[in-house]
């Protein structure tokens, strides 16, 4: 064990070095198991690979042609070196299978105990559904310390579950349930990907798991009830029947919108604008200015049927969609629920969250509780 | 080397008839393996040059210069392209189809006309793959998983698929050829045991080839007919399993690995070989891991499906069988090693294609056992570990074989020798460029950046930067050969066998005759038979070391190494 100590040390200090991530987050408690395999691998393969290397280097200069017309040497090697070429990696080989089934074998079966979640899959979206009912997309919080069991389906394609701080990947099948467990350790904000490519926006089907305590996640289960902009934003998104039209179907009549934040759109006049606040601000209260190319101008404006508020709400729950990498977004963030004059600032109202654990704190239980009563229909309906 | 005295034959398979119907209708299987190289010359830089667009969008996280459609039909087409016809065609249809009647010492291959259809049916199946460039691309992904390939994809599928299928065909028929002409028509004394260990590795290709590809011409054209005729073979919509399908793809695309890399193991036991100008050491373990190589092959398919929820049982099983199917390969690894161990090792470009393989196939070779583990699989699948594992396979290992031996059967091929430096400098550069462009590929992917994705987590710009800068080196690499190649073949400088190998084929006129050999050749001895010092000088002496050094003591060399 040791070595592999002495090589993980190694390995972050080149980390530092360079300021280059080597490994990712270890968060869960499956993580450490499947790294030390991999250590293990390493040392063994690297030293072997360095080996063959230097044995070639070395013969290659030892040896080589000193005159046009040197000869071979007669060399007697005994042939029972093959065999023990032949046994000796055999027998690395079957220690690599053996601990690498173990690993896989021991979490293969969720513990009795496991929180059952709810995800389906479909292009190009994840959906959430908590046993008591609440949902999101894209985002998927979970306490630490506690056994969580996935059980995915897709709507369409094969998509694959990927969550590297936790080491867990799971494809998932259309009709037909498949699951993934694991047991986060750690508090934070994770990348969750789809790694079976499914389609254009495959890239963008992408969210991110958050960790939290146990009375953190608590308090998100409550919180998540009553509310935060983007959920009140997604409120009103179904009940003006914006998702009549914005279904995220390939034959849909509106553009699709998650991941548009901040994204390049291409416009029927050819020219291409980066889809900010503003940009999907418009296009709620004047859908004409500016028509994404490929689609028709049908879109009725909203410009004096919503309230500032409201389409702030509108277009945080558009952002939360958004999936650039850099702006993952909580469901219930922090600051969200209480109440802001009108006419703000949208920019400086509407938190940014960061991937980076440290910067997004967690919601607790006074903040995520809003004074206010939630919308009618601000319960989070999958879309 | 220096080659003293050599002119070219008076007539050879080059000149020997004029005119495009010369080259189109012909049944010589020389000029058959040149019509496949110019072919697949053209497919390697085209998927050569999507991989090069591919990495310049990875230069940034953002999607800066084409949108998610154009890059996924970019990866596609990358993909197919290359692995269908470049990777698969590569050494068998051009080196092989060469090669094999001159080194088993045959006029011909046994079935000349269907080496001409094969080349046909590979030039129809280009076509449509050419077309789907042409009027839109794909977007599945080489690996046209389903149900996106045959209920959601808006792209030229059908289209792609009979490409697929078609060369497929070609494939079948070059290899049955081969297991015909290996076995029916090697010269008077050459036994199984004697014959080059690249006929050895090209034989058990053949056998995956005949066996491997039907199943993937069935998986094609089920596609095509789900997606046709809406009939529910892999889409759960219509009552079809889509895991199936994969089960399917991979029992030929598995051993398809090896039909690529096998011919390139073949090509650096020659290489070895002649370099060192020594009998590949354990040659009867190094022929048989071939064909183990190839029988395993069959049967390890499901590591690709760890994650796919395929039993747990039978992930363990496939697994255990693909840490089998590494042994034969290592053993190769090992036995090439040891063949320098007191060789007379030179540094000519061949060689250091070689050298370069060996290495970076041990390490593409080692990372696989990575990915046969289910407990890191777990982990690795569909990242770019996974990529840059089968690239160093596949680039590292079958191209550069592909290469190396393009440089060492060039001047057999054309009587002329490229330039010896500019040879060096680009095997050098393929090799910087390489590893720079897929090292960094192997972190990338255990930090957990899946394949294709155009745009990226912002912690992993600074490797994919190193890798895109890699790949433009890499892209240095091999236009080099091509312009001097090109050159050579009128500036070039005459040779017949400038590195005194071993082999029937250097018996052979450089270029060969039309017909090969004048008179049937006779084998005596077993291939790789070397003179070594301090050996018998008269023992070797014969028909088959003409143009060889004298031997040592008679020279006074022998006593000088000793001092050494």
């Amino acid at each position: 064990m040791t070595e592999l100590t002495l090589l993980n040390a190694l390995f972050s200090w080149a980390a530092l070095a360079f300021r280059l991530p080597l490994f990712p987050e270890q968060a869960s408690a499956n993580a450490p198991r499947v790294d030390a395999l991999y250590f293990f691998m390493l040392a063994v393969c690297g030293g072997v690979s360095i080996a063959i290397v230097l044995l070639i280097f070395y013969f290659a200069v030892k040896y080589r042609r000193r005159a046009p017309d040197q000869l071979a040497e007669e060399a007697h090697v005994p042939i029972a070196l093959e065999w023990a070429w032949i046994i000796i990696p055999s027998l690395f080989f079957l220690s690599f299978f053996a601990w690498g089934a173990l690993v896989y074998f021991e979490d293969a079966k969720a513990p009795k105990d496991a929180l059952e979640i709810a995800c389906t899959g479909r292009q190009w979206m994840w959906k959430f559904q908590h046993p008591d009912g609440q949902r999101e997309i894209n985002t998927l919080h979970i306490p630490i310390g506690k056994p969580i069991k996935l059980v995915m389906v897709s709507e369409d394609v094969i998509h694959s579950m990927f969550v590297p701080a936790f080491r867990i990947h799971m494809d998932v099948i259309p009709k037909r349930y498949t699951e993934v467990w694991f047991e986060a350790t750690k508090p934070g904000t994770y990348h969750m990907f789809c790694s079976q490519y499914c389609g254009t926006e495959h890239a963008n089907m992408i969210g991110s798991v958050v960790a939290l305590e146990p009375h953190e996640y608590q308090a998100w289960l409550n919180g998540a009830a009553t509310g935060s902009l983007a959920l009140r934003g997604e409120g009103l998104f179904n009940k003006l029947a914006c998702n009549g039209c914005h279904t995220g179907d390939a034959e849909a009549r509106g553009p699709y919108l998650p991941g548009l934040y901040g994204r390049n759109v291409q416009l029927t006049t050819g020219e291409v604008i980066v889809a900010d606040e503003n940009y999907i601000r418009e296009s709620i209260i004047k859908p004409g200015a500016k028509i994404a190319a490929g689609y028709d101008n049908i879109m009725p404006g909203y410009d004096g049927q919503l309230t500032e508020e409201q389409i702030i709400e509108l277009v945080a729950y558009i952002k939360h969609l958004g999936k650039k990498y850099d702006q993952f977004e909580p469901v219930a963030p922090p600051t969200a629920p209480a109440p802001r004059p009108a006419g703000q600032n949208p920019d400086q109202t509407l938190p940014t969250g960061n991937v980076k654990p440290s910067a997004t704190p967690p919601a607790t239980p006074s903040e995520a509780t809003s004074p206010r009563p939630a919308p009618e229909g601000a319960r989070p309906k999958a879309n | 080397m220096i080659e003293e005295n050599v002119s070219l034959p008076r007539i050879h398979y080059l000149n020997s008839h004029y005119g495009w119907k010369s080259w189109l209708f012909t049944t010589d299987h020389k000029r058959i393996g040149l019509l496949y190289m110019i072919s697949i010359t053209l497919m390697f830089f085209l998927g050569g040059f999507f991989a090069l667009l591919i990495r310049l969008e990875l230069l940034t996280p953002q999607a800066d210069m084409f949108n998610a459609d154009t890059y996924n039909k970019f990866f596609t087409l990358h993909g197919v392209i290359l692995v269908f016809f470049f990777l698969v065609p590569s050494i068998p249809a051009t080196l092989g189809n060469f090669l094999i009647p001159l080194m088993i010492g045959a006029k011909d291959v046994a079935f000349p006309k269907l080496n001409l259809l094969s080349w046909y049916i590979y030039a129809i199946g280009s076509l449509f793959t050419l077309w789907v460039v042409a009027v839109g691309g794909v977007d599945t992904g080489w690996t046209f998983y389903t149900p996106y390939s045959t209920t959601f994809a808006n792209t030229h599928v059908i289209a792609a698929t009979l490409g697929v299928f078609f060369t497929g065909f070609s494939s079948i028929l070059t290899g049955l050829n081969f297991i015909v002409t290996i076995h029916k028509m090697r010269a008077p004394g050459l036994t199984w045991f004697r014959l080059p260990l690249f006929i050895w590795s090209l034989y058990a290709t053949s056998i995956i080839q005949v066996l491997a590809t039907p199943v993937l011409g069935i998986t094609m054209v089920l596609i095509a007919v789900e997606r046709f005729a809406r009939v529910g073979i892999f889409d759960p919509a219509l009552g079809g399993d889509p895991v199936l399908f994969q089960h399917m793809f991979w029992f030929y695309s598995h051993p398809a690995v090896y039909i690529m890399i096998l011919p390139s193991l073949g090509v650096v036991s020659e290489l070895i070989s002649a370099f060192t100008w020594k009998r590949v050491f354990g040659y009867k373990f190094v022929a048989v891991s071939s064909l183990m190589i190839a029988i395993f092959s069959f049967i390890v398919w499901g590591h690709h499906m760890y994650v796919s929820s395929m039993s747990i049982y039978a992930g363990m099983l496939f697994s255990i069988l693909s840490y089998l199917v590494a042994v034969p390969s290592a053993v190769k690894v090992f036995n090439w090693t040891a063949t320098l161990y007191k060789g007379s090792v030179s540094y000519d470009t061949p060689m250091l294609y070689a050298l370069g393989f060996i290495g970076l196939f041990t390490i593409g070779g080692l990372t696989g056992l990575f990915l046969a583990s289910m407990g890191l699989d777990r982990h690795l699948h569909d990242t770019y570990f996974v990529i840059a594992h089968f690239h160093l396979i596949m680039v590292g290992g079958a191209v550069m074989g592909y290469f190396g031996g393009l440089h060492y059967w060039w001047p057999k091929m054309f009587g002329r020798m490229y330039p010896e430096w500019w040879g060096r400098l680009s095997a050098l550069i393929v090799f910087v460029g390489f590893n720079l462009s897929f090292f960094p590929q192997f972190i990338i992917g255990y930090l957990g950046m899946p394949r294709r994705y155009h745009v990226y987590a912002p912690e992993f710009q600074v490797l994919n930067v190193m890798s895109t800068a890699g790949s433009s080196i890499l892209g240095v690499g091999y236009l080099l050969p091509l312009v001097y190649f090109i050159w050579s073949l009128r500036y070039g400088k005459v040779a017949s066998n400038p590195w005194m190998a071993k082999g029937l084929e250097w018996e052979a006129a450089s270029p060969p005759l039309p017909e090969n050999f004048l008179e049937q050749p006779v084998v005596t001895e077993e291939a790789y038979n070397y003179p070594i010092r301090p050996a018998q000088p008269t023992r070797h002496t014969g028909r088959l070391t003409s143009g060889l050094a004298q031997p040592a003591d008679t020279t006074g060399k022998g006593r000088e190494a000793e001092v050494v």
